[in-house]
């Protein structure tokens, strides 16, 4: 974090620019950001960007544990969808290691990442809503992202932070209940959205508070590096689970929706239509699981697969694993991996170099948060101080990403 | 477009920079090769701007400290969303003064990359707008991923590696 004190940009006294610490913890910021701003009135004449007040040196701290440990490391980063990042880690030692998951874990992976896609972009879209003053919508869709929670709740015990899944597949089967609270929310949730999207889509008030403000330009977009909905809002159909698909992805029948000018109000539309794809996909994927053996949730891998606490009690190979993994006698291969997954905001990529140990030598997180913030101070140039707190909403960044 | 290949790639880059490139791999079929810091630069407009390949976009950039060579690497990771492939390039600097041109002439979205670089190796990017920390405070005085700081105070017993079998 490197200070930005409020820096009065002319000693003269006649001077109109204020200057307004947006920030740390401003309640309209929904997380811990630092904008120094110079305003000329309500307009945003220039702004400097601080972050890094909830820096907890993730990549230092993995080099010092083994591959298993560093799943809670990731649940911490964008902790509105942790299960996206969870899977994209295991799915990153795995390609380390040459691990081919059965088809019935890559199901259910993609059920899992699936939903938590959608809980993000409800949290997004929902609070683009609330700060442009509609907060009957906020509150109508929010409950459904707590209905996402439950079904994690069942499938691995937490909510938040879910440190769900194993190198090599799940850490148990989905139970019956998961299973029933999918199909309620599959049916319940595209009624709630589509009246979300009816209070909102060609709501007056709100199309005047999104369209038209915080435009990008596809060029500025790449150039700065930005993925994501807010990528695909300024036409750019980039989106890794169709230019590399990992896991099971290209068994699925989606689209990637696409906006044109980059405005508030394009991003809001693409995360909507997202939403209605991961349905989709989830759909499909309940479908395809039907016909897939029962009860497989883990690839055959003993030497990575922490077995199961009953197995290390009654079985002795299963010990001997147990101890074997949890001792670090296994070595992992010397290499290195980039693996990159559709996190909720954009590309989250896992740069891993194993010398190997049975921790990593370096990883590298590519995060989403950080690279697309960049822009913001620069963005807010010119606009008023009310667009840019919705432009803060409506890029989605998310504090424990931004910062690692 | 039809999705260009990584021999493709090699055989592109070969009769531009020759030797200039070296130790050329495809770990998991992503094509990595080192260059010089001199060409760095060179090296990624080129990949930037040719119109075959087009890495237009990038992806990330980090280092990685290697003590014992007394190396730190600077690594970028390019894709090409035209072509569909990725390309990492990899630059080894000494890691007495480890000093190399700034990417954000290519690229605005190098400059938090860098910074992030910067701050955590103490790697220089020459004719970086804005060479400041960004996740560390300033007056932190070292770079903490460099690998012969520590992860936490030494002098602890309680938490030594062995007694974890690290």
């Amino acid at each position: 974090m490197s200070y930005n004190q409020p820096v009065y940009t002319d000693n003269d006294p006649q001077s109109e620019l204020v200057t307004l610490n947006l920030g740390p913890t401003h309640p309209a910021t929904h997380g811990v950001f630092q904008n120094v701003l110079q305003m000329d009135g309500e307009r945003i004449v220039s702004g400097v960007s601080t972050i890094g007040y909830i820096h907890r040196a993730f990549e230092k701290i993995a080099e010092h544990r083994p591959f298993y440990q560093i799943t809670p490391l990731t649940d911490r980063l964008n902790y509105c969808s942790s299960p996206i990042n969870n899977m994209g880690w295991h799915m990153t030692v795995e390609k380390l290691l040459n691990i081919q998951t059965p088809k019935r874990v890559d199901y259910l992976r993609v059920i899992i990442m699936e939903l938590s896609r959608i809980a993000d972009h409800i949290i997004c879209n929902t609070i683009i809503a609330q700060d442009t003053g509609a907060t009957t919508t906020f509150l109508y869709l929010f409950q459904y992202r707590e209905h996402i929670y439950e079904i994690f709740e069942e499938i691995c015990g937490a909510r938040l932070t879910t440190n769900i899944g194993r190198i090599g597949g799940l850490e148990r089967d989905f139970n019956d209940v998961a299973f029933a609270k999918i199909n309620k929310f599959l049916k319940e949730f595209p009624v709630a959205l589509r009246e979300f999207e009816g209070l909102l889509n060609r709501n007056r008030i709100f199309i005047d508070r999104t369209k038209g403000v915080a435009e990008v330009t596809a060029e500025n977009a790449l150039s700065y590096s930005w993925t994501g909905p807010l990528l695909r809002a300024t036409g750019i159909d980039y989106d890794v689970r169709i230019s590399e698909p990992y896991s099971s992805y290209q068994d699925f029948d989606f689209e990637i929706p696409v906006g044109t000018s980059g405005d508030i109000f394009d991003r809001y539309l693409v995360r909507n239509e997202e939403m209605w794809q991961s349905l989709r996909i989830i759909e499909q994927a309940m479908e395809k699981i039907k016909s897939e053996p029962k009860g497989v949730f883990h690839a055959d891998v003993p030497d990575f697969y922490l077995p199961g606490k009953e197995q290390v009690y009654n079985n002795m190979e299963a010990l001997i694993y147990h101890f074997k993994i949890v001792m670090g006698e296994i070595d992992a291969p010397k290499a290195e991996v980039y693996h990159a997954v559709e996190g909720g905001n954009g590309e989250l990529g896992f740069y891993l170099i194993n010398d190997g140990g049975r921790s990593p030598y370096r990883l590298h997180f590519r995060r989403p948060s950080f690279i697309n913030y960049q822009m913001y101070a620069k963005m807010s140039e010119g606009m008023l101080l009310s667009d840019a707190i919705i432009n803060m909403s409506s890029m989605n960044i998310i504090a424990g990403e931004l910062d690692a | 477009m039809a999705r260009a290949t990584n021999t493709e790639l090699i055989d592109l880059l070969g009769e531009k920079f020759g030797e200039q490139l070296f130790d050329v791999s495809e770990p998991y079929g992503l094509l990595t090769f080192s260059t010089t810091k001199d060409k760095v630069i060179d090296v990624l407009s080129f990949l930037k701007e040719n119109g075959r390949i087009n890495f237009n976009f990038l992806t990330d950039i980090t280092a990685v400290h290697y003590p014992e060579k007394e190396h730190i690497a600077v690594v970028y990771h390019l894709h090409s969303m035209v072509s569909g492939i990725r390309v990492r390039v990899k630059v080894f600097l000494n890691e007495k003064d480890p000093k190399i041109a700034s990417a954000t002439v290519l690229w605005n979205g190098a400059n938090w990359m860098e910074r992030e670089t910067y701050d955590f190796f103490g790697v220089k990017f020459e004719g970086h707008p804005d060479l400041r920390r960004i996740l560390n405070m300033d007056d932190l005085g070292v770079h903490p991923m460099l690998k012969q700081y520590p992860l936490e105070d030494p002098n602890r017993v309680d938490k030594k590696d062995e007694f974890f079998g690290r």
